[in-house]
């Protein structure tokens, strides 16, 4: 039943890019004062939302492992950062690429850019953390831990546009300002990107929660191996 | 001149996209392709032991 929704997904996400691809660089005009640079930003937001929803997916993994134990809950949270990360790292890729031909500049040490690094650095350290500890109960409990404190950070990368005079642009979706930041043909296309992201990182997040089934599984019979 | 900078760097920018998600779909692959080589490996060494008992 997953091989089949991963595959589902997969071709979904397949045909919904290839659509995306052609809307972003054939349909949609150049914007008129940033020029085609700006069409970094339909994977740019899209990848942002996507690598948030999996953090968020794994601190309340997370925070069900720490009550109630469920190995299962402890390999959904590690499927779902180490997914997320991928896409926090074209966040600020992406982001870093368009700066250097909007600001003139690589990086800045503005409050958005900066709690994005450390929020990629507090989930790598996570993965980092995962692979210190081999008494399994012990590392899905620490980086349980981990795992919810670093989404009070997602919080903040979230807000910092609000919280503070940023040189990263201000929101412009109209589910945070109510309209009228941009052209309604352009936003629907990040809202469609948005759609194909997810559902390309649900196909990953469930192989990567395959793999750990796996590993649980190896581990048990080495166990098994041992006893005979 | 300007223009084509511009174009570049939107180039630049989907191809760091692309690569950095074929890069992690690529070593998904690879760790699930060690992973199932070492389920065989477990198993077999199983069955060698339970014959032997």
């Amino acid at each position: 039943m997953r091989e089949k929704i991963i595959y589902i997904f997969a071709a979904a996400a397949a045909v919904l890019l290839v659509r995306n691809l052609y809307v972003i660089l054939l349909v949609l005009p150049d914007e008129a004062q940033q020029g085609p640079i700006y069409r970094i930003m339909f994977f740019h937001i899209p990848s942002a939302i996507t690598c948030f929803i999996g953090f968020l997916a794994a601190g309340i993994s997370s925070a069900i492992y720490l009550a109630t134990k469920n190995p299962r809950n402890d390999a959904i949270a590690v499927a779902s950062t180490e997914v997320s990360l991928a896409f926090a790292t074209v966040v600020l890729a992406t982001g870093s690429i368009w700066a250097r031909i909007i600001w003139g500049i690589w990086w800045t040490w503005d409050a958005r850019l900066t709690s994005m690094l450390v929020c990629w650095l507090l989930y790598a350290s996570y993965l980092m953390l995962r692979r210190a500890i081999d008494e399994p109960t012990q590392r899905a409990k620490f980086s349980a831990v981990l795992s919810i404190f670093a989404f009070s950070d997602v919080i903040i990368v979230w807000k910092s546009i609000e919280w503070w005079r940023t040189q990263h642009p201000g929101p412009v979706l109209s589910i945070r300002t109510g309209g009228g930041q941009m052209n309604p043909a352009m936003e629907a296309a990040i809202y469609w990107n948005l759609l194909a992201l997810i559902l390309f990182g649900l196909v990953l997040v469930l192989v990567r929660l395959r793999q750990e089934e796996m590993r649980r599984e190896i581990d048990g019979m080495r166990q098994m191996a041992h006893a005979i | 001149m300007v223009e084509a900078r511009n174009l570049m760097y939107m180039f630049y920018g989907f191809l760091a996209v692309w690569v950095i998600l074929v890069a992690y779909v690529v070593s998904l692959a690879a760790r699930e392709r060690n992973l199932k080589k070492e389920l065989m490996r477990v198993r077999s060494l199983i069955d060698e032991r339970e014959r032997a008992r």
